[in-house]
């Protein structure tokens, strides 16, 4: 028979409710009457017949802030645009950066390396600047690409990179593959793993970004979901908790499904894996 | 089938100089092993003719082209790496029909080629396998497979066998040897592994601090052994050095530890007093009554036969492999025969013929 370690899943169980009970709250609150939130009386029961708040602030939106839906498309393409264009540039820097000799190499590194201490808030204003200049204020490119520049990725693709052994290279080389054939037939399968728990990270961190959009786009039509429940909360306005919740609900979705989309990826490719 | 030319091949790292000028011949089909201790430039030689390296100075001509400054892909050479260097995403199959691919090789050609070359090599039931699911020894032979369907001019082997558990590392010797005769290709074989460097190779060249040091057949090299450090890394245990010096008329040699060896094959030039190493195999040493006394340090039975360490006195260690067990461990009496020894020159460490 087996024994129980009651101590541990009493300790688990805890750590459970403590990660669910907020997640909870939001969800029941959501269904519930907006007066009946300010006043203070939020159930734990969510209330079946307030699940049409979701069908109505994805098509209508609420006062302040555009419908939902728009929102969603708007932070997915940010998100997206963000996490493949950051894994490009990047995968392609530390390719450049490990695998050639070139005038400078290191002295390419160490700039990409030194970009880490500028993280966007601290360059945010000459970004708005040059994004002003270019006339990109306003703009999706503008709200993506000073995102993309990524030296953490860099870093991160070039440790995977450097543990390649280098008889693998060579013997490619031997085989006749050249630099392309290589990066596209053995490194990155090689590195697949690395490149969907990359994707993950990035996916959430573009999809959280707040700063930057609030900067670069004023236009109602770029508002983000994080943007869109910031504007919800009103301050003229009555707020309408209700439906800032289910926003919440929502913007939660997508950054779950990936995960748990790429969690069988790179599950797969850490038992895949040959190192 | 081809032959490899080496014109003094040299390679240096910066200004550290690894290989000072080798020059070498392969006959075709020829399986030549280069053997030396870890550090003596083998690999780098090996990493040479691959392209792997480009050579400071000197020449490489594979069947009479040179090819020193070409691609490693366009030498038409293959090479079988020490730690297998297999493609972990692909299968057996398209591990060996990867190099054949990148050269726009028909499919069926391809097809045809992995096929013949997984059953020469017992491979054909793991095709489908990828590297992790096999063993060290098949992921061995997909190595080997790998160079096979390319039918190259010239086989290269770093160390393949280094990483294979005793077993197999000897199994997988003789399918070396019995595949390489096969198929007749030329081979450069590299190893630090003296057992293999006799085996394998057709002809061995030692090298030693990037100089080739002998090039001869390995009983050849075993035999006659070109200077002092071929003659300590040849033979196994290592064989004994003592310390000798020339007496009057250069037909004898007088030992530090007091014994007189006549030479029974001819006279040795120099003066008296020439400082002479002295060197003879454990094997060949004699259990003799009559015999110098030697303490035992330690007693090694190997089964089929018995490996003793002694200490003479002033510290000069002596090793001696008998046919038999149950040897004393206190002291023996041993003789050394001097039909069995070589003599080296001390002070250039360089073989001593008779004149």
């Amino acid at each position: 028979m087996r024994r129980i370690d009651w101590p541990a899943h009493v300790v688990l169980l805890l750590g459970v409710a403590l990660f669910i009970l907020p997640l909870w709250l939001v969800l029941a609150g959501s269904t519930q009457d907006s007066a009946a939130i300010s006043r203070g009386e939020l159930s734990l029961i969510p209330r079946l017949s307030g699940l049409h708040v979701y069908a109505d602030i994805l098509s209508q939106g609420s006062p302040g802030a555009g419908p939902v839906w728009r929102m969603l498309l708007v932070s997915g393409a940010m998100a997206l645009t963000i996490a493949i264009g950051k894994i490009v540039i990047s995968i392609l820097s530390a390719y450049a950066v490990t695998f050639f000799r070139f005038p400078f190499r290191m002295a390419a590194f160490w700039t990409i390396f030194i970009t880490l201490m500028l993280p966007v808030e601290v360059r945010i204003v000459p970004t708005y600047s040059v994004m002003s200049d270019l006339g990109l204020i306003n703009t999706f490119p503008g709200l993506t690409i000073p995102l993309i520049a990524s030296a953490t990725a860099t870093l991160l693709f070039r440790q995977t990179f450097l543990v390649i052994p280098d008889e693998l290279v060579e013997a490619a080389r031997m085989d006749g593959a050249g630099p392309w054939r290589f990066f596209k037939d053995i490194l990155i399968p090689v590195s697949s793993s690395n490149l969907a728990a990359l994707f993950v990270i990035l996916f959430v961190y573009g999809w959280n970004q707040y700063l930057w959009p609030l900067l670069v786009a004023t236009t109602p039509q770029l508002d983000t979901i994080v943007i869109g429940i910031v504007k919800m909360i009103g301050t003229e306005t009555q707020t309408e908790w209700n439906r800032v919740m289910a926003t919440a609900v929502l913007a939660l979705l997508p950054p779950v499904a990936v995960v748990i989309l790429m969690q069988r990826w790179f599950v797969r490719g850490l038992t895949d894996g040959e190192k | 089938m081809a032959t490899l030319v080496l014109d003094d091949l040299r390679k240096s790292f910066g200004k550290t100089s690894v290989l000072h000028g080798v020059d070498l011949a392969l006959v075709s089909g020829e399986m030549l092993v280069i053997v030396g201790a870890s550090g003596c430039g083998k690999s780098t030689l090996l990493r040479l003719v691959a392209g792997l390296e480009e050579p400071s100075g000197g020449r490489i001509v594979l069947d009479g082209v040179d090819v020193a400054a070409r691609d490693p892909a366009d030498r038409d050479i293959a090479m079988v790496f020490q730690n297998y260097a297999l493609y972990p995403h692909m299968s057996v199959f398209d591990n060996m029909a990867y190099g054949l691919r990148i050269r726009n090789m028909a499919k069926a050609e391809i097809g045809k080629r992995v096929a013949e070359a997984a059953a020469l090599l017992e491979l054909s039931h793991l095709l489908e396998r990828k590297p992790r699911q096999l063993s060290g020894g098949q992921r061995q032979r997909v190595a080997m497979g790998r160079a096979i369907v390319r039918n190259p001019k010239l086989f290269l082997f770093d160390e393949p066998l280094s990483n294979l558990d005793a077993t197999l590392r000897v199994t997988m010797r003789a399918e070396i040897r019995r595949l390489q005769r096969r198929m007749a290709v030329t081979s450069l074989y590299v190893t630090h592994d003296q057992v293999e460097a006799m085996t394998l190779g057709d002809r061995l060249l030692v090298l030693h601090q990037g100089r080739p040091v002998q090039l001869a057949t390995p009983m050849e090299v075993f035999n006659r052994p070109a200077n002092i450090y071929v003659a300590g890394f040849i033979g196994a245990p290592a064989m004994n050095l003592l310390p000798a010096t020339l007496v009057a008329d250069g037909a004898a040699a007088r030992l530090t530890i007091g014994q007189t060896l006549h030479f029974v094959d001819g006279r040795r030039p120099g003066a008296e007093g020439r400082r002479l190493v002295i060197g003879i195999r454990p094997e060949h040493l004699n259990l003799d009554d009559d015999g110098f006394v030697l303490p035992v340090d330690l007693v090694e039975p190997l089964g089929s036969e018995t490996v003793v360490i002694g200490k003479l006195e002033g510290g000069q260690m002596m090793t001696i492999k008998l046919p038999a067990a149950g040897v004393s461990d206190t002291s023996l009496r041993v003789a050394i025969p001097p039909t069995h020894i070589h003599v080296f020159d001390a002070e250039s460490g360089l073989r001593l013929e008779p004149q």
